[in-house]
């Protein structure tokens, strides 16, 4: 059995630093391994978020290496062991505490999304491969990867007015359910500001559910917003017609 | 009361856990005009729910035409063993299919069949293709669904926040008093109702498919606040969990594999579930198949790493992946596993507690006025064993009907009750003791001889003696856990939080031995190695723990009579029932 050395960030909104711990390396263990195997000999009181421990939550999130990814899903042995493993909190939410941070605004973005609306007199029938494409927006487990590596977010720290992937690909899911009747692109331009993403893709190359965040969902969304509120065309066949 | 040093809310209705069940409650709650708040350990969406993957079982009869709410309610009955509360899986099996209708009217997106509808898919002891699905991850969608929904429907939750003790005034459920993760500040809140909604106890086993929430916090708060637990001795062992690598243990495969016409064998090849079940084989109840599994290890006939071979790649490579998809994305990426070309190896997992908080059928209310539960919390619903599916469907029947017997309760109560400042403080004493110490044992490792005890001791297979073993060392361990120490502050402290989840485990941990002890047969998810036949005497009693001072009684009661009309399906040939 060999041994690994982890580099764990602890500390606070006030500060902090990467602290060393000593694990027994087990055949199979995952960085969240290690982290519960530090708990329960070195540091009971290291706090980190986690549930289900196979990749269905999204719960633990963190940077490993720098990469972000699940805890749950990143293996010892893909990682170069004869150097220290550094484990960190994601970047773009303030830190609560160790690897916990506090992700809230992510939940009162989801609000703002007028929820799934039925057509009147909906039929309920629809083909599976008119709702393929929605069910890989659903596959979404909400741990927040995308949202932390999106540049609008992580570099230019805009969260008042913007949305991010997580919430582009939710609205892809009620926009393109075959059933909804609900108009989401005033929202996706005013409020999740989606006109300031710039398709740099970093957000699909995190996604561990691997949805084509930007190619099914946020281009789109972005032409169906272009379509809604610039096509001078459509804008006087609306106000004609008073249709959608 | 002390109200200036505490954080304090006032509801008409408290929902305590945010899985399936307490969603639902929530949601009906709400709509019943009620003041609802939600309260859950973990983030919004993270609840065990979340890990549900093979559907959820409701008649529909979009697949097989013949299926009806009474072969459903026969199939729920004879897979409980006949201890299932009859009006539980009465309404159960009656009301599903407008709980999961409803569901697609919210916005769930289930997997469909040719003509359009939702696709049904068969599982283990139903008799019919029942379960609506998506993939092998239909709990996620359930989650996310009622989430979504939910937070349109004007209930406050609140997240990362634990309930350390119900407030009981008069005998009567008041409030609760819970602590903030965050930052380790108490929360008292008054509430006319308490719905109880937080799920099972996994964590006081070794080896278990369930996440660090599942501490029996619901059976134990209920237990605490004088409320009775029923038929506590129905552990279900899921029969395949991951056995490889160590990490992994226990983590859930879903029985959709075998749903989806996946094959057990043993080391020898043999499809051995012809020895146990012919019938069914694979599709036999997840008690039979957890036994057999394990009987097969046992007389040295398991696979490498001590458990069976399940084989579903005889099926196209592109259909597996689309059909399981998190099946084989788990396997490929935690064990080095292609399930399209070759088997998995798995094992019995501690998967769910079919005894819970007696309630009453149709509103879910507890022995205790004021107090409600619903889902794995709740007992009565699967007797002695559940059936795969049946527990997604039972969170929105069951988490429904509470929500609106919380909310009719509320209504009859004029004003919050006075709550003893006295009582709140002791709530806070035994939070804060165990940072005051300077010495005394760790709470992880009291955890994980608990599990160690309950895992050897308390498993698939029981015994007089081990019981006897257990009910020992769960009192060695329950003095420990009064001197365990914490270390760190009170902001995010996992160790302080397992110290606090320890004292419910214990306490749960007894009541699953103690009513083990009593019941002197076999029967569904209880096997007595030295009662290993049912004897009929005990299919008419529910087994019943109760505090009593400060000890734990244990005893039993009569099981509800069935009216005749319902008896004759259960007692009736399948083919005159489906027709």
């Amino acid at each position: 059995m060999t041994e690994a050395e982890f580099h764990v960030f602890r500390g606070d909104a006030k500060g902090g630093s990467l602290k060393p711990y000593k694990i027994q390396v087990e055949e199979g263990m995952v960085v969240l391994d290690a982290i519960h195997h530090i708990q329960a000999k070195d540091a009971p009181d290291l706090a980190v978020r986690w549930n289900c421990k196979a990749a269905k939550c999204g719960s633990c999130s963190a940077e490993v290496n720098g990469k972000p990814s699940l805890m749950c899903k990143t293996r010892l042995d893909s990682l170069p062991l004869e150097q220290p493993v550094v484990v960190k909190p994601i970047r773009s939410f303030p830190i609560i505490k160790d690897l916990v941070t506090d992700v809230s605004w992510n939940y009162e973005v989801n609000k703002k999304i007028a929820p799934f609306t039925p057509k009147k007199d909906a039929p309920w029938r629809w083909m599976q491969e008119d709702i393929d494409r929605v069910q890989e927006f659903r596959k979404c487990i909400e741990c927040f990867l995308c949202q932390n590596v999106c540049h609008v977010i992580r570099e230019h720290g805009v969260k008042s007015g913007f949305g991010g992937p997580r919430f582009f690909v939710r609205v892809a899911g009620l926009e393109m359910h075959p059933m909804d009747d609900a108009d989401r692109t005033g929202v996706l331009k005013d409020e999740l500001g989606i006109g300031y993403c710039n398709i740099t893709k970093c957000c699909t190359e995190v996604c561990p559910e691997d949805i084509h965040i930007t190619d099914n969902a946020i281009i789109p969304l972005k032409e169906r917003v272009v379509d809604e509120h610039y096509d001078p065309l459509r804008k006087v066949f609306k106000l004609l017609t008073g249709k959608k | 009361m002390n109200a200036a040093r505490f954080e304090t809310h006032d509801f008409d209705v408290l929902v305590i856990g945010a899985g399936g069940a307490g969603l639902r409650a929530a949601i009906e709650a709400s709509a019943a005009g009620a003041r609802t708040g939600v309260v859950c350990k973990s983030l919004l969406g993270k609840a065990h729910t979340v890990m549900a993957e093979g559907g959820v079982a409701a008649a529909l009869a979009h697949v097989d035409p013949k299926d009806s709410w009474k072969v459903h309610f026969r199939d729920t009955m004879l897979g409980g063993k006949q201890l299932n509360h009859w009006r539980m899986a009465q309404l159960h099996a009656q009301e599903a299919p407008d709980r999961v209708r409803e569901l697609e009217h919210w916005g769930a997106v289930f997997d469909r069949t040719q003509d359009g509808r939702i696709l049904q898919r068969n599982f283990g002891g139903h008799s019919a293709p029942r379960l609506a699905h998506v993939g092998d991850r239909t709990g996620l969608e359930m989650i996310r669904t009622l989430q979504d929904h939910g937070v349109h429907q004007g209930f406050e939750v609140f997240m990362e926040v634990t309930v350390s003790r119900l407030l009981v005034e008069g005998g009567r459920v008041v409030g609760a008093f819970a602590y903030r993760r965050e930052n380790g500040r108490f929360i008292v809140f008054r509430a006319k109702s308490v719905v109880l909604a937080c799920g099972g106890v996994g964590k006081a086993f070794r080896i278990t498919s369930n996440s660090w929430e599942y501490t029996g916090d619901g059976h134990a708060l209920a237990y605490e606040a004088g409320a009775e637990l029923i038929d506590m001795e129905f552990v279900q062992f899921h029969p395949t969990g991951m056995v490889w690598p160590p990490g992994v243990m226990g983590i859930l495969v879903t029985e959709a594999v075998r749903g989806e016409g996946g094959m057990l064998r043993n080391s020898k090849g043999e499809r051995f579930m012809e020895k146990y079940d012919p019938k069914r084989m694979e599709l036999s109840t997840r008690d039979m198949v957890a036994r057999a599994i394990y009987t097969e290890v046992k007389e040295g006939r398991g696979s490498p790493h001590g458990g069976a071979f399940l084989d579903i790649s005889h099926k196209p490579g592109d259909w597996v992946k689309k059909k399981l998809p998190s099946m084989y994305h788990q396997f490929m990426e935690l064990a080095d596993v292609d399930i399209t070309k070759g088997p998995m190896e798995v094992g019995p997992t501690t998967h769910y507690i079919m005894g819970g908080v007696r309630v009453e059928p149709d509103t879910g209310a507890s022995t205790v006025p004021g107090l409600y539960a619903a889902g794995e919390t709740s007992g009565g619903m699967h007797g002695a064993n559940r059936l795969g599916g049946n527990s997604l469907s039972d969170l929105l029947v069951f988490g429904r009907r509470a929500g609106l017997g919380a909310a009719e309760h509320a209504k009859s109560r004029s004003a919050q009750a006075t709550i003893d400042p006295a009582q709140i403080e002791s709530a806070e004493r035994a939070m804060l003791v165990p940072f005051e110490r300077t010495d005394g044992p760790s709470p992880y490792d009291i955890h994980a001889r608990l599990q160690d005890s309950m895992q050897s001791l308390v498993g698939i297979f029981r015994v007089e003696e081990d019981l006897a073993a257990a009910i020992r060392e769960i009192g060695r361990l329950k003095q420990e856990a009064e001197r365990v120490r914490v270390l760190g502050s009170r902001e995010f402290n996992p160790g302080w939080h397992l110290a606090i989840d320890l004292k419910a485990m214990l306490t749960v941990s007894e009541a699953i031995a103690r009513s083990a002890q009593l019941r002197k047969e076999s029967r569904g998810g209880h096997a007595r190695l030295d009662f290993p036949k049912t004897e009929p005497e005990f299919g008419t009693k529910n087994t019943v723990v109760k505090k009593d001072g400060e000890a734990m009684a244990v005893g039993q009661s009569p099981l509800p009579e069935m009216p005749a009309e319902l008896r004759a399906i259960v007692d009736a040939e399948l083919e005159a029932v489906k027709v």
